[in-house]
């Protein structure tokens, strides 16, 4: 579009336009109100349910201002008696086969049907012939449907086709009895097809789990941040009485848009789960016996200031999540250091630890989110896109749609619902020597030995040859991660990145990834990558050598490590473990000594670091339940119990102002000679979590277990 | 002149007369007095007395949990849970009007799109300890059993007047 402008006048308002805009848009950038349902303004123009009629000079009929292109001179009245006559004549069209069930709708309070029948619709109704009901459809766990209320805005079925990139639902029948629905009786499975009840200017598509518990107007909003991936998106928490109801997204344009994905959307389920702590728990008598908090803190610092005196300090490690907050890792980090351990790391499902010291401070994409969409090509490692990150995929897929060449290297053939300009689908084993040809198709060296080595075929150099062109990216995924063999895919996938001029980007795991390395949960790093005084053992050695003393924020090892056996075993092996989880695990009632109940992040005020580096605080938004407190709190006093110096925080903002004081400094990034390992096998099942199962809120959330996605995908397809 | 004539009403008792003539007139005057608990005064079918919750004939309670009441409530007495039950209707779960706090004002009546929530006649009620002046749902449900012939013949009387 150009830069001209040209003047049109509305309402006798004179408004600057672009060529080509529609009417609506110029009138929403002005403040002048049109009614609409049909319209949005991240879906295409369908026209269909003719709310936004206005008058326009010179034609014969009102016109829809959604799609009506502004042009010169053009003058419009919105508010005179011909558009408003218009309008409420739509509108009793409209209501003629809308249920008056308001009162039991979820809807009520909240619907535009039923503001806008406030402002445009007649008290009394004429029609008296007998209303349409359409039969209740399930679609599934997650989208409670209602049609009787649809009034055929079509906005859910654009949203299918062009942002899910699937069309799940869509139009049956004509006139009176069109329907919608998902054709055959199925559920709604896409990843983020919760924004369809966003999108529902009615009730008919609502939130199946919220469902009747609360109504719009009692509850209390607040905004928060998105606690499952690294994309941190901004969500509105909408609260009754202190209990989290429901999550809705906040518009972000930078991060989410206006989306949220259904793991954030639906994952504060998990909050109130059945095995959530009341109090602390301290092992007695063999048996975990409930505690007061003071002397459950007491036992905690007694015990590890014992096994550091008896045992030294290497003694004592700690497994932080990735989705623990900032202040909680940095908290966490200076109590371990100050017992004189460097035995700390988050990166709980990483099987590969060697070339960390070369490894960026933090994992970031190398560029804002926002951006990914207007790359011009675009590769992936190991990653199955739609399920790590789906509204990274959302931009990715945007790219795709633009035009930009989308390449993959996998391990499976995933369905990602644009097109792919190569996909080099290998067993999870030879990512490596796929990534090696790919670097010597774009003129590089590898360097090393390798065992399997692939042959340089044309898919190799179509995509070396597509990276070159125009602005490119490099993601590493979650499966790269995971990879056994990481250190060499980080460091061929730099390579390939410095010979083709794309970023490389790393898609890191949880939700606060980049901001618990920055906070210093990291054996070899101190907070804002300060040089540690020991190198401690990262997760993998301290799997193998069993340390006698574990500290665990938000951690269930046997789901959340990589191998969950092992680590169980390290725990049952270990003397003195404590436990810092909302939930109680059956697990935790073998291997834990004492449990602190700390508050999810709902409970909580922390900050997350997202995937481009930018740093959202967020205030807690539910009352913590029953005894737990926030962690940051419970490792506060903790340390004030342990004497560390200067831990005296009165507000979790003071935690985080400190980190962010403190002196930034940048990793050495010259490659450091890695040393061989033996050939790696691994199948691509081992490197896949499942995305209802990533970390321990999610996997409480019910609804979201009895979804599709619940199931692994190696599982889906056998 | 007037000390004199004060002088004078004050020794004659004057005042008092007067007011004995006030209290022999009355002597005769129709009395408006009842002789509460035995007689009563009459009672508007609109009397706003304590709550109840109605059911329909066949014994399905009315409420919706739409939350018009509670939300209309100027004094924030009524607080109520709900859920979807069972068989996918709309229901609460939780029903309770604090009755230290309720004003009897009729706007709960008013809201209510199902006539669930009903000011009945009854205004004798006490509280013997804490927590009784919380009137639960099963407390308000009951008392719509007990007086339903009564509150169907007032929300007949008021009908022509809505």
């Amino acid at each position: 579009m150009s830069d001209e402008k040209i003047t049109i006048e509305v309402d006798g308002r004179e408004l600057e336009a672009s060529p080509g805009q529609m009417l609506i848009d110029v009138t929403d950038e002005a403040d002048i109100y049109i009614p609409r349902f049909c319209y949005h303004r991240k879906l295409s123009v369908a026209a269909n349910c003719r709310m936004c009629l206005v008058q326009v000079e010179n034609t014969p009929k009102p016109l829809p201002a959604c799609a009506t292109p502004v042009a010169p001179g053009m003058k419009v009245q919105t508010r005179n008696e011909y558009a408003i006559e218009a309008q409420k004549a739509t509108m009793e069209f409209l209501l003629i086969n809308h249920p008056l069930d308001c009162p039991i709708c979820d809807q009520g309070g909240e619907c535009e049907l039923q503001d806008i029948a406030m402002g445009f619709g007649r008290d009394i109704s004429r029609f008296n012939e007998g209303k349409r009901v359409v039969k209740a459809r399930d679609m599934g766990p997650l989208v409670s449907a209602d049609m009787t209320r649809c009034i055929h805005c079509t906005r859910c079925i654009r949203f299918g086709q062009e942002i899910a990139g699937i069309q799940e639902l869509g139009t049956i029948g004509r006139g009176d009895r069109v329907e919608i629905g998902t054709y055959i009786e199925r559920s709604v499975d896409h990843e983020l097809s919760g924004n369809i009840i966003d999108l529902c200017p009615v009730g008919a598509l609502n939130n199946k789990p919220y469902r009747m518990s609360a109504r719009a107007w009692e509850m209390e909003q607040r905004s928060t941040i998105a606690p499952h991936d690294c994309l941190g998106s901004n969500m509105y928490a909408h609260v009754l009485r202190g209990t989290l109801k429901r999550v809705v997204p906040k518009d972000n344009d930078a991060i989410n848009e206006t989306w949220l994905s259904d793991r954030d959307r639906f994952s504060y389920e998990g909050i109130y789960s059945d095995d959530r702590l009341d109090q602390p728990l301290v092992r007695e008598d063999g048996r975990l016996q409930l505690a007061s908090w003071e002397t459950a803190l007491r036992k905690v610092a007694e015990g590890l200031s014992a096994l550091v005196q008896k045992e030294g300090a290497d003694a004592v490690g700690a497994w932080v999540s990735p989705s623990a907050t900032v202040e909680e890792a940095y908290l966490a980090g200076r109590l371990l250091r100050h017992l004189g351990s460097g035995n700390i790391d988050h990166r709980l499902r990483r099987r590969d630890f060697r070339g960390q010291e070369s490894e960026a401070l933090m994992p970031t994409l190398g560029m804002p989110v926002a951006e990914v969409e207007a790359l011009q090509n675009i590769l992936v490692i190991g990653s199955n896109l739609r399920r790590e990150v789906p509204l990274l995929a959302h931009r990715v897929r945007k790219a795709a749609e633009a035009g930009a060449g989308v390449s993959f290297i996998n391990a499976t053939d995933y369905e990602y619902l644009f097109r792919v300009a190569n996909s080099i689908v290998n067993p999870a084993a030879d990512f490596v020597a796929v990534l090696a040809a790919t670097v010597e198709a774009a003129g590089g060296s590898i360097g090393f030995e390798l065992e399997n080595r692939q042959q340089v075929e044309e898919i190799h150099r179509n995509v070396v040859e597509s990276l070159k062109l125009g602005r490119a990216g490099i993601f590493l995924g979650h499966m790269a991660q995971r990879h056994p063999a990481y250190a060499r895919i980080l460091q061929l996938a730099g390579q390939l990145a410095e010979l083709t001029g794309a970023t490389l980007g790393i898609i890191s795991e949880g939700a606060n990834a980049a901001g618990v390395a920055y906070a210093g949960a990291l054996p070899h790093r101190g907070p804002a990558g300060s040089e540690v005084t020991t190198a401690g053992s990262d997760l993998g050695q301290m799997l193998a050598s069993s340390i006698p003393g574990i500290v665990m924020l938000g951690v269930e090892p046997e789901f959340d490590c990589v191998d969950g056996v092992a680590a169980l075993n390290a725990l049952a092996d270990a003397e003195f473990v404590v436990a810092m989880s909302p939930w109680l695990s059956s697990s935790a009632t073998e291997y834990a000594d004492v449990v602190l109940p700390i508050g999810t992040f709902a409970e909580t005020s922390g900050t997350y670091i997202n995937v481009e580096g930018t740093w959202q605080s967020f205030a807690g938004v539910a009352r913590p339940v029953a005894e737990a407190r926030p962690g940051w709190k419970v490792l506060r006093v903790l340390g004030n119990l342990l004497d560390v110096p200067g831990f005296n925080y009165v507000s979790s903002e003071e935690v985080r102002d400190e980190l962010r004081s403190l002196p930034y400094r940048a990793t050495d990034a010259t490659q450091t000679e890695l040393e061989a390992a033996a050939a790696v096998s691994v199948k691509a099942s081992e490197l896949d979590v499942p995305m209802y199962s990533v970390d321990a809120l999610v996997r409480r959330a019910s609804s979201l277990q009895q979804t599709q996605d619940s199931v692994p995908e190696w599982r889906k397809t056998a | 002149m007037s000390s004199l004539q004060n002088f004078i009403k004050t020794f004659a008792l004057w005042e008092l007369l007067l007011g004995l003539r006030l209290t022999l007139k009355n002597l005769f005057v129709k009395k408006f007095t009842i002789r509460y608990p035995e007689e009563r005064t009459p009672q508007s079918p609109r009397f706003r007395g304590l709550h109840a919750l109605r059911r329909y004939p066949n014994g399905e309670e009315r409420c919706i949990a739409c939350k018009m009441c509670e939300a209309v409530c100027p004094a924030l007495a009524i607080t109520i849970d709900s859920e979807e039950r069972d068989d996918g209707t709309r229901r609460t779960t939780r029903y309770d009007i604090d009755l230290f706090k309720c004003i009897y004002c009729g706007f709960c009546e008013e809201a209510c799109p199902v006539d669930a929530i009903v000011e009945t006649r009854i205004f004798e009620y006490h509280m013997e300890e804490q927590g009784q002046n919380i009137m639960t749902k099963d407390k308000l449900l009951a008392i719509g059993e007990k007086y339903d012939a009564m509150i169907a013949a007032d929300k007949a009387a008021d009908a022509e007047y809505r």
